[in-house]
C-alpha cells in the first residue's frame, strides 16, 4: 500500500472514529460516576434524528446540533431518573432507552416526512461542511508531509475537531479538577463522598447530563455532518462499539481515543478489504473484520489481555444510610 | 435495595403493581399516538380487530406469540438466577442454524414428526452453546454477562451472514439463505384446527411449534419451582451470598441457568425456520430476542405471565401491521415504542408507584400506622 492509499484509509478511520469517540467519552463520564449506560446507542440515534429534522426545518446546522443535544439530554434524564432517583436497574433502563429511541425516531420520521423514516436530504448551511485548515492548500504538494496535512489533518468538519479536543479536556476535567475527583470517587465509593457532605445524586445527575450532551453531538455528527440527513437506525450498533471501546480503554480518556481510532481503522480497512486477498492469510471475510471489535472486547473482558475492572460502584444504586 | 415501606398483600405485589405499571406504559403509548395526531381509541380498535377479528389475524397473532413465549422464557430463566441474558437475539439466530442443519439432514428421508425431535435438539444445543461462553466468562472470570451477551449478538450476526453467504446458500444462488426444506422439514400449520372452529387461517403461518412452546412453559415451571436445581437457581438469584453459604456453587448455577436460557432462545427458531419459511434466512429473528425482555418483565418471569404477555405482544405485532395499513401515520415502529415503555415502566421504574400504594394501604388500614409511616420516611 503506498502513502496516498494509507493516508486515505487513515483519513476515513478518523471520520469513522469520531462518533465512537464522542459516545465513548459520554459513557466515560456516566460510568465513572457509577451509572452504567448501555443506552449510548439510543441517545445517539435520538440526537441524529433531532439534528436531521431540525436542520431541515430551520436550514441551520447549529440549531440541528442544539436539538440533537436536547433530545439526547431528555433521554439521559429518563435514564437518570430511573437509575438515580428511582434506584431502578440501570441495564433495564438502558435497554428501554435504546428501544424508545429506535421506535420513536422511525415512527416520527415516517409520520412527519413520509420517506420511510428518513429525514429529507440536507444541503448547504444545514450541514457542517469540511474546514480547510490554514496553509493546507499551500502545503498540498510538499512530499509526504503535504498529503498527511492536507488529507488527514485538514479537511474535516468542525465536530471531528471537537471530538478530538474533548479527549484532553476530559482528561483535565477528570484528573485535574475537583469536580473530576468527586466524579471518580462517587463511582468507586459513593458512601465516602456522601460522608464528605457532597450530594451523590446531584453529582451523578451532572455526569448523566454530560453524557447526554456528548451523545447528542455524536448523533448530530452522524446525521448532519457525515451524512446529509437521518436514516432509520443509522447508528447501527456504534453505541455498542463505543461501549466496547470504553471497556477496552479501561475507562480512561487517552486510551479511549486509541481504542476508538483502532475500531475506526478496522472499519475503514474492512470497507477497503472487501473481497481483497491478504498475503499469507488469503481472503479475509469482511464479516470477520466487522466482528473483530466485539471479539476483542470479549477477550479483554475475559482478562486474557490485561484486566478491565469497571468502577466499583457501577450499576449499584446508592441508598443513603438511614 | 431500598426496603419496601410496608409489607403489602400478595395480590397487590403480583397483581395491582405490575398491572398499574403496564397500564401507565400503554397510557404513555396513547399519548404518543395523540402526539402524532391520530385518535388512540380508534387505533386500539383497529389493532384489536387486526389481531383477533378474523381467522388470518389470529393465525399471525399466534405465530408471533410462539416466538415471544420462547424468548420470554429464556430471559425469565436467567432472571431467576439473577442474570440478565440480553443475548436471546444471537442465541435464537444460532438456534436457527441448529434447526436448519437438522432439517436439511433429514427432510428428504423422513416425515416431519421424525425431524422435529432432532430439530428441537439442534436448536436447543446451538442456542445453549452460544450462551455457554458468556456464561463461563461470567462464572469463572467475572466478565459482565450483559456486555458479553451484547457482543455475542453482534458476533452471531456477522457469523451467520458469513455462513449464509459463503457456505450455506445453494451453489449458483445469490440469495443469502439455505435451500428450501422438503416436506420432511416443514411443520404442519394449524389451519385444520382453525377449520374445526369454522375459521379460515388463510396464509397465516401459525404452526405446531406453539405446542412445543407450551411444553417449554410447563418444563420451565417444573424446572424452576419443583426441582432441586430450580431451587438452587432461585436461591442464587435472590441472595448469592446466602446461596454460597448453603453450599450452592454459583459457578455451576450460572452456567446451568444460562445454558437453559440459551436453549430456550434457540428453540424459538423452530417457529420461523421450520414452521413458516422452511429455510434459514438472514436476520430471521427480527428482534424477537429483545421482545423477550419486555415479555419476561411484564410476565413477572412466571410461565403463566409470560404466555399472557407473549400473547399481548403477539397481538401488538399482528395488530400493528393492520394499524400501519389503516393509519399510515402510525408505522409498525409503534410496537417498538410500546415495547420500550413496557420495559421502562415494568422494569426500570418498577418501584415507582410502590411508596404511594403502600401509603394508601396504610391509610386505609389504620390512621395511626400511616402517621408512623410518614414519620419513618421523613426520618
Amino acid at each position: 500500500m503506498d502513502l496516498t492509499a494509507a493516508v486515505l484509509v487513515l483519513d476515513s478511520a478518523v471520520r469513522l472514529a469520531t462518533p465512537l469517540l464522542l459516545a465513548c467519552l459520554a459513557g466515560l463520564y456516566s460510568e465513572r460516576s457509577g451509572i452504567f449506560d448501555i443506552g449510548l446507542e439510543g441517545k445517539m440515534l435520538a440526537g441524529a434524528f433531532a439534528a436531521g429534522a431540525v436542520a431541515y426545518w430551520t436550514g441551520s446546522a447549529w440549531l440541528g446540533l442544539l436539538a440533537a443535544i436536547g433530545a439526547a439530554i431528555a433521554l439521559a434524564l429518563v435514564h437518570g431518573f430511573a437509575s438515580i432517583t428511582q434506584r431502578g436497574n440501570q441495564i433495564v433502563s438502558g435497554v428501554a432507552i435504546n428501544f424508545l429511541a429506535a421506535g420513536l425516531t422511525a415512527l416520527l420520521g415516517q409520520a412527519w416526512f413520509s420517506q420511510g423514516g428518513r429525514t429529507p436530504q440536507l444541503s448547504g448551511d444545514a450541514r457542517f461542511s469540511s474546514l480547510t485548515l490554514p496553509g493546507a492548500e499551500a502545503l498540498r504538494d510538499v512530499p509526504v508531509l503535504g498529503p498527511i496535512y492536507y488529507e488527514l489533518i485538514s479537511g474535516h468538519n468542525l465536530i471531528v475537531y471537537i471530538a478530538f479536543l474533548m479527549v484532553p479536556l476530559t482528561w483535565w476535567v477528570l484528573f485535574q479538577t475537583r469536580f473530576g475527583l468527586r466524579l471518580r470517587a462517587v463511582g468507586e465509593n459513593p458512601a465516602a463522598v456522601d460522608t464528605a457532605g457532597i450530594s451523590v445524586p446531584f453529582l451523578r445527575y451532572r455526569a448523566v447530563l454530560i453524557c447526554g450532551v456528548l451523545t447528542g453531538v455524536a448523533g448530530a455528527y452522524l446525521a448532519i455532518a457525515q451524512s446529509a440527513g437521518f436514516i432509520v437506525n443509522m447508528t447501527a450498533g456504534k453505541g455498542f462499539i463505543a461501549l466496547a471501546a470504553l471497556i477496552f480503554a479501561k475507562w480512561r480518556p487517552w486510551p479511549a481515543m486509541g481504542a476508538c481510532l483502532l475500531f475506526g481503522f478496522l472499519d475503514a480497512v474492512a470497507i477497503r478489504l472487501q473481497g481483497a486477498y491478504v498475503p499469507f492469510i488469503g481472503e479475509v471475510p469482511v464479516q470477520f473484520m466487522q466482528a473483530l471489535p466485539y471479539v476483542l472486547t470479549v477477550v479483554l473482558l475475559a482478562g486474557f489481555i490485561g484486566r478491565a475492572v469497571p468502577p466499583k460502584a457501577g450499576g449499584v444504586p446508592y441508598v443513603k444510610e438511614r | 435495595m431500598s426496603a419496601p415501606v410496608a409489607k403489602l398483600p400478595a395480590w397487590v405485589e403480583v397483581g395491582l403493581i405490575p398491572l398499574l405499571n403496564v397500564t401507565v406504559a400503554f397510557l404513555v403509548s396513547g399519548l404518543v399516538v395523540l402526539f402524532i395526531g391520530e385518535n388512540p381509541l380508534q387505533a386500539v380498535k383497529i389493532l384489536v380487530w387486526g389481531a383477533l377479528g378474523f381467522g388470518e389475524g389470529i393465525g399471525f397473532t399466534l405465530f408471533y406469540t410462539t416466538n415471544f413465549i420462547f424468548t420470554g422464557l429464556a430471559v425469565a430463566v436467567a432472571f431467576h438466577a439473577g442474570l440478565f441474558n440480553i443475548g436471546g437475539e444471537g442465541q435464537a439466530y444460532l438456534g436457527g442454524l441448529g434447526t436448519a442443519l437438522a432439517a436439511m439432514a433429514l427432510d428428504r428421508y423422513v416425515p416431519w414428526y421424525v425431524t422435529l425431535p432432532f430439530a428441537i435438539c439442534g436448536a436447543a444445543l446451538f442456542g445453549a452453546a452460544w450462551a455457554l461462553i458468556p456464561a463461563y466468562l461470567q462464572a469463572r472470570r467475572g466478565s459482565h454477562i450483559v456486555i458479553t451477551t451484547i457482543m455475542f449478538n453482534f458476533i452471531a450476526a456477522s457469523l451467520m451472514v458469513w455462513l449464509l453467504v459463503d457456505h450455506l446458500s445453494p451453489p449458483g444462488s445469490m440469495q443469502p439463505e439455505t435451500r428450501t426444506f422438503a416436506a420432511g422439514g416443514a411443520l404442519p400449520k394449524l389451519g385444520g384446527l382453525f377449520e374445526m372452529f369454522g375459521a379460515d387461517m388463510g396464509a397465516a403461518p401459525a404452526n405446531i411449534s406453539i405446542v412445543v412452546a407450551l411444553a417449554a412453559c410447563l418444563f420451565v415451571w417444573v424446572f424452576i419451582w419443583r426441582t432441586r436445581l430450580g431451587y438452587e437457581i432461585r436461591a442464587t438469584g435472590l441472595n448469592p451470598t446466602a446461596a454460597v453459604y448453603a453450599g450452592i456453587s454459583t459457578v455451576k448455577i450460572t452456567i446451568i441457568a444460562m445454558l437453559v436460557s440459551g436453549a430456550l432462545a434457540g428453540l424459538m427458531a423452530l417457529n420461523p425456520v421450520m414452521g413458516d419459511q422452511q429455510r434459514l434466512q438472514i436476520d430471521f429473528v427480527q428482534g424477537a430476542g429483545f421482545v423477550g425482555i419486555a415479555v419476561a418483565l411484564m410476565g413477572r418471569a412466571h410461565p403463566v405471565g409470560i404466555v399472557l404477555a407473549a400473547f399481548l405482544f403477539g397481538m401488538l405485532y399482528q395488530g400493528g401491521a393492520e394499524l400501519a395499513f389503516d393509519m399510515p401515520a402510525i408505522s409498525r415502529d409503534m410496537i417498538v415504542v410500546i415495547q420500550a415503555l413496557v420495559i421502562l415502566f415494568a422494569g426500570a421504574l418498577e418501584h415507582m408507584f410502590r411508596p404511594g400504594i403502600a401509603r394508601a394501604f396504610a391509610l386505609m388500614s389504620s390512621p395511626q400506622r400511616a402517621r408512623m409511616l410518614d414519620g419513618g420516611e421523613a426520618g
